[in-house]
């Protein structure tokens, strides 16, 4: 298996938390900021350091929403479904990306490594519904077309 | 500048208050999340840039030391008027321009800010009448703002403005005038209910915890505002940080707890960095740490970010989050205030409760009691106005005002003109409430008596276009969704309920589905451990009940009454406008179109997959959805 961590910065990671239990959470936070998911090697190394099983911090992992166990892309693009953007029509916006990107509620990033596409319950932009982010910046009032513009303005920066 | 005496409090209070006075103008750019994606931050950018060219002299922080009259720019949190941002609002004349874009800058400064001049093309407008107050326009007109009377007119990260308008008063008063006896029969005499949702007097847990021995308790702040359609907390943690944090401090003094801990959304990143920025500032200034202001008081503040999961907005979830587990309910032997958080006494409330708090402290319990209608019902209520409704956005009203007045006089009634359906409110834990009840006050008991809650205060607009059937399997959905899989009832139960309305939506109900909804909605609401598994049939229960012709048309009928739910519409054609040209039928992927050439062609509905191929293919516009 390749070194995907930095067993050193990972470790301080933990110590900067007082290496405590009750900070599991905030330690595999930190470490999904660093990778943008949550490697497997780091499993182990958070159970020897702060003295719990491995089943207890995998099992920390597996329950939120928010972490994630698979590399994800470089734009996190997260569509919102809450109640008051899906009453404002959320799902097409989030069809037209899909489809654009060939993804779907299994495959949520591209080959390439550039989007994955996921929805998010309610991220209390309701005011400006329908809203999706990229990266966690929010841009408000959507639709499936101003949503392809943003995936396309992403792909020419990239180039 | 640290603060080491009630002495230094009140000096530093007047030092601010005279900085703020001294700035002849403000301009308050508003940088709540809304605006802020409409790209308020380089708004405020663009000002400061062309102050500085311009020569004005501009404070973006408050000067603790007055000097020479200077133009106020300022950061601040949400104005609530979500729908019109992004926002400016210009002091001292209370005016407030809508929509405002960068190129709209340099006229802002030129003429409003070196001149008097109210602009008017950027004020509000509305039935022909432009506002050029922010007090005038209906939208506020009709608000009674406390809790979120700092959101929009102080800079949100400044503890100096906090200060300055009054901020840490309520603290001051109940470290030194007051017992912690004293602030929890305040608490308790004025009646504060929590506005988490179940509005369970707050006083009777602060007081619980106070008796409880222990050799520490706790301070726990719920800004897990999971449902959607909900931003409220969101709102007063981004904007107004350090009046959550005061109630929490008063919350410590009166029990004895000296840790607080802030449990927020991992998708509210601004309220997380605000929140540190607030503690940061209170400990620079000693009223957070060791030895506050000399008493001997000791309290500190930690917040966790939550990691994606609705339930940890249930009380015990949350705390087994915090202790760093996955956030599964536990069973209440005894209650959070005995043992809580650590398996020590806790105060449990939510973000607004303790928004609420300085201002009962400094006013009095009678003053609070004296809001709403109701002495039981008092104070306020924040609502997120959302859905299908003109004006959404961020609303603060006596508790006890009746639903119209919030849909009609503040809302501004459905967009665009369509008649009004239902309003989900308390998001997939309440109900909804329909035309009839109008008149309904709102507030913990009358919502409670038709089967609604008010929830953390979500209020989500449906008009004549939305389906209510597909609304109550979008909520079962979620809560399906979020189920934490510990219990059965809820396990199992949402997921069967789930299939059922899915089934009903896609036009496969069967005779007996809503009886048999019914049947497992009791089931789960009285078997369920935690409160995400007992509220979780209420959408869907309280539907029903408004609205069973609307499910008897699905099931029974195969037809949604809305026209909204996609499996069911029906395609036809109009056989005055066809001309029988057979385009439709050599198009339809399904073979469900015939008929004879030059007469009209007609659609076999038990073939047609609905894809609407046919309709973008008539030269004739003849053929209709309906």
């Amino acid at each position: 298996m390749s070194k995907a961590i930095d067993e050193k910065a990972v470790c301080e990671i933990i110590k900067a938390h007082g290496s405590k239990p009750d900070a599991i959470i905030a330690i595999l936070q930190e470490i999904q900021e660093r990778y943008h998911y949550l490697p497997q090697e780091c499993f182990a190394l958070i159970s020897r350091e702060i003295g719990v099983s491995m089943v207890k911090v995998y099992s920390v992992a597996t329950f939120y929403e928010n972490f994630s166990l698979e590399p994800k892309g470089k734009y996190v693009i997260k569509c919102c479904d809450g109640t008051a953007c899906h009453i404002r029509k959320s799902i097409p916006i989030l069809e037209a990306l899909r489809k654009e990107l060939g993804l779907s509620a299994n495959k949520k990033t591209t080959d390439d490594m550039l989007f994955t596409v996921e929805t998010v319950a309610c991220l209390g932009a309701c005011g400006m519904a329908p809203v999706l982010t990229v990266n966690d910046k929010v841009h408000a009032s959507m639709t499936p077309e101003k949503a392809l513009g943003l995936v396309q303005e992403l792909r020419e920066a990239e180039k | 500048m640290k603060l080491t005496s009630r002495k230094d409090l009140i000096a530093l209070r007047e030092r601010c208050a005279a900085a703020i006075a001294n700035e002849r103008k403000r301009i308050l750019v508003c940088a709540g999340t809304g605006c802020a994606s409409g790209g308020s931050l380089d708004i405020y950018a663009r000002l400061k840039a062309l102050m500085a060219q311009r020569g004005i002299p501009c404070s973006v922080e408050l000067a603790d030391e007055p000097h020479g009259e200077v133009v106020g720019l300022k950061k601040c949190g949400c104005h609530g008027f979500c729908e019109m941002g992004p926002l400016v609002r210009i002091e001292p004349a209370g005016w407030l321009y809508v929509k405002v874009k960068v190129e709209d800058c340099e006229e802002i400064i030129d003429r409003t800010i070196v001149g008097d001049e109210l602009i008017e093309r950027l004020t509000y407008r509305k039935g022909g009448v432009s506002y050029a107050r922010q007090d005038e326009i209906p939208f506020y007109k009709n608000q009674h703002r406390i809790v979120l009377e700092h959101c929009g007119h102080i800079d949100a990260e400044s503890i100096e403005e906090y200060i300055g308008v009054g901020g840490y008063s309520a603290f001051e008063k109940a470290l030194f005038d007051m017992t912690g006896e004293e602030v929890v029969q305040t608490v308790l005499e004025s009646n504060l209910r929590g506005r988490g949702g179940a509005g369970f007097p707050a006083g009777i847990k602060w007081d619980t915890v106070r008796k409880t021995p222990a050799d520490q308790k706790y301070i726990l702040c719920n800004g897990d505002e999971g449902d959607p359609g909900a931003f409220m907390d969101r709102s007063i943690m981004e904007g107004d940080p350090h009046r959550m944090l005061e109630g929490m401090m008063i919350a410590g003094v009166a029990t004895g707890a000296t840790k607080g801990y802030i449990y927020v959304r991992a998708e509210y990143p601004m309220a997380v960095a605000r929140l540190h920025t607030a503690i940061e500032q209170a400990q620079e200034h000693g009223l957070l740490g060791e030895n506050i202001l000399g008493t001997g008081f000791s309290f500190t503040i930690h917040i966790n970010r939550g990691a994606g999961a609705f339930v940890c907005g249930e009380e015990t979830a949350l705390i087994a989050s915090i202790e760093g587990d996955r956030g599964f309910p536990r069973v209440r032997y005894l209650p959070t205030a005995v043992k809580g958080l650590f398996g020590k006494p806790t105060v449990p409330n939510n973000v607004e409760t303790y928004a609420n708090v300085p201002l009962i402290i400094l006013r009095g319990a009678e003053w609070f009691k004296k809001i709403g209608k109701d002495p039981k019902n008092a104070g306020t209520k924040v609502f997120a106005l959302t859905g299908n409704i003109e004006n959404t956005g961020l609303i603060e009203v006596p508790m006890g005002t009746p639903l119209s007045e919030v849909i009609y006089d503040i809302g501004g009634g459905c967009r665009g003109g369509a008649e009004f359906k239902a309003v989900q409110i308390g998001g997939p834990s309440g109900g909804c409430l329909t035309k009839e009840h109008m008149d309904l006050p709102l507030d913990y008991d009358s919502l409670k008596s038709v089967g609604a809650i008010i929830g953390s205060g979500g209020l989500v607009v449906m008009d004549e276009h939305t389906c209510i059937v597909e609304v109550a399997r979008f909520f079962m959905h979620f809560t399906q969704n979020e189920s934490c899989g510990k219990c059965v009832p809820c396990r199992e139960g949402t997921k069967r309920m789930l299939e059922i309305l899915q089934n009903i939506v896609a036009g496969k109900g069967r005779e007996g589905d809503v009886e048999l909804l019914l049947e497992l909605a009791d089931t789960v609401q009285n078997t369920a451990l935690c409160g995400l598994g007992k509220t979780a049939p209420n959408p869907v229960l309280s539907t029903i009940r408004s609205f069973r012709d609307e499910y008897e048309a699905h099931i029974k009928e195969h037809r949604c009454p809305a026209g909204a739910c996609q499996k069911l519409k029906r395609i036809y054609i109009d056989p005055q406008l066809c001309k029988g040209c057979s385009r439709c039928a050599k198009g339809c992927p399904a073979n469900a179109i015939s008929g004879q050439i030059k007469s009209p062609y007609s659609i076999d509905l038990s073939l047609c997959i609905r894809c609407g191929a046919c309709i973008s293919t008539c030269p004739f516009h003849a053929i209709k959805e309906g």
